[in-house]
């Protein structure tokens, strides 16, 4: 294994365009925007329908769909119908964000105990209360996963954005390989590899900081 | 896109059996080794916790760069179709002996205890009594895996194997849409027709879980 292209300091000068630090940013910057903006769009989505029960049929096909979805083919086909750019790559990944957030939404609403939010009806909280204070607080443990898996499925197909002329840690791949460097490959399948890890365990930390303590006791 | 398909169903066909081989064999392959895997999950209980966390951590590495990383590791060419096959085989071990564990932990200590009480000896009361009734979790694992398998088989196409995610990099490069479109389409329903399958195996066999609802 070669290891020079990861460990020459010259790729980590963050002033030169191309250099990790670079790539790594714009990645992050990638992931953050499709997230922030298929969580938007999901999350009222999901909780309405698990707060009122209705179009449960979405929901639940929401989760097969948005797996069954080739994530290069859906991206290919938003760069040929919009030309290339920013745009159809958040397109195209903000379509992958939505299905497991918003399945999750709603699988989170419906396991709660129905007593509980019976209860909360019961001591005279508004329906918007009831929601905020109690189905959704309780149902945080099942919606972080959804949010999880979601982070980690737009890591992954952020670097296929390389393939379609956009920037981000794909390039080290895609650049790596069309000149047969494989130390530029080695070095961006590890960064890539070490920043979905590192994501998913500062998500782990964050879940275990915002859900209740009263619900980790139970479990 | 019709004229597309009538034009090119050779290379299309050709695009979609290798998808298929591709997608299936880790799934066979995955399950397998799974299952020995998941089973020790459960038999030495200090195991269950690092093998979660491993699998997590597998199944968290993007597919494009395990796609490239394995070749250095396995000393395989970049274009063989094997990189792909080890490296959804991973994903599937990943997700798949989690499933497994989890399917024969929740399989209710009474019934485990009634077998030994008949004289099922370990193994027989594995395979017997344990593994049927792990069953229905077990294939809803698979059932995510091989969908999920179905879809990742394309991204090789970037490095040249891809069954169907030729269709993609072929149209993108054209900027043409039809193949595109024909690939996407066809993957999902080949993923839907796969999960399909799975389904109507469980049905087969484990007739029981069909009438859980009018149980206590």
């Amino acid at each position: 294994m070669n290891l020079s292209y990861l460990f020459d300091a010259a790729h980590w000068d963050f002033s030169t365009s191309g250099s990790i630090p670079q790539l790594l940013l714009s990645h992050i910057w990638y992931v953050f925007l499709a997230l922030v903006i298929g969580t938007a769009i999901a999350l009222p989505i999901g909780l309405y329908i698990g707060h009122t029960g209705r179009g449960s049929f979405i929901a639940i096909n929401a989760g097969n769909a948005g797996r069954s979805l080739p994530t290069l083919g859906l991206l290919m086909l938003m760069v040929t119908l919009l030309g290339l750019g920013l745009l159809p790559v958040l397109i195209a990944l903000t379509v992958l964000v939505i299905p497991p957030i918003l399945t999750s939404a709603y699988a989170g609403l419906r396991s709660l105990d129905q007593r509980v939010v019976d209860a909360a009806r019961g001591v005279g909280m508004r329906p918007w209360q009831v929601l905020t204070r109690v189905e959704l607080p309780m149902a945080l443990p099942v919606l972080m996963s959804g949010f999880r898996s979601a982070a980690l499925q737009v890591v992954a197909t952020a670097t296929v954005a390389a393939a379609v002329g956009l920037g981000g840690l794909g390039r080290l791949l895609i650049d790596g390989l069309a000149v047969n460097d494989y130390s530029r490959v080695l070095a961006g399948a590890i960064v890539v590899a070490v920043l979905a890890v590192l994501l998913d365990l500062i998500l782990a930390l964050a879940q275990r900081w915002i859900i209740s303590p009263g619900l980790r006791a139970s479990r | 896109m019709i004229n597309y398909l009538s034009n090119n169903s050779e290379a299309v066909l050709a695009a979609l059996r290798q998808h298929i081989v591709l997608a299936l064999i880790p799934v066979v392959l995955g399950f397998l080794i799974a299952l020995p895997i998941g089973y020790l999950g459960v038999r030495v209980p200090w195991l269950y916790h690092p093998l979660v966390n491993v699998a997590g951590v597998l199944y968290s590495i993007p597919s494009l760069a395990l796609f490239v990383f394995l070749p250095v590791v396995l000393g395989t060419k970049i274009l063989s179709p094997l990189n792909i096959v080890v490296a959804l085989t991973i994903y599937t071990v990943a997700l798949l002996a989690r499933t497994v564990a989890d399917g024969l932990r929740s399989v209710d200590f009474l019934i485990t205890e009634s077998a030994t009480a008949m004289g099922y000896r370990r193994f027989r009361r594995l395979v017997d009594v344990e593994l049927p009734v792990a069953l229905p979790v077990i294939l809803a694992g698979l059932r995510v895996a091989t969908v999920a398998n179905i879809s990742l088989v394309s991204v090789g196409a970037l490095i040249g194997v891809g069954g169907l995610g030729q269709l993609f990099t072929r149209g993108f490069q054209l900027f043409y849409i039809e193949p595109i479109l024909v690939g996407v389409i066809l993957s999902v329903l080949l993923a839907g027709v796969a999960d399909l399958v799975i389904v109507l195996i469980q049905r087969a066999v484990t007739p029981w879980t069909r009438f859980q609802g009018s149980r206590a």
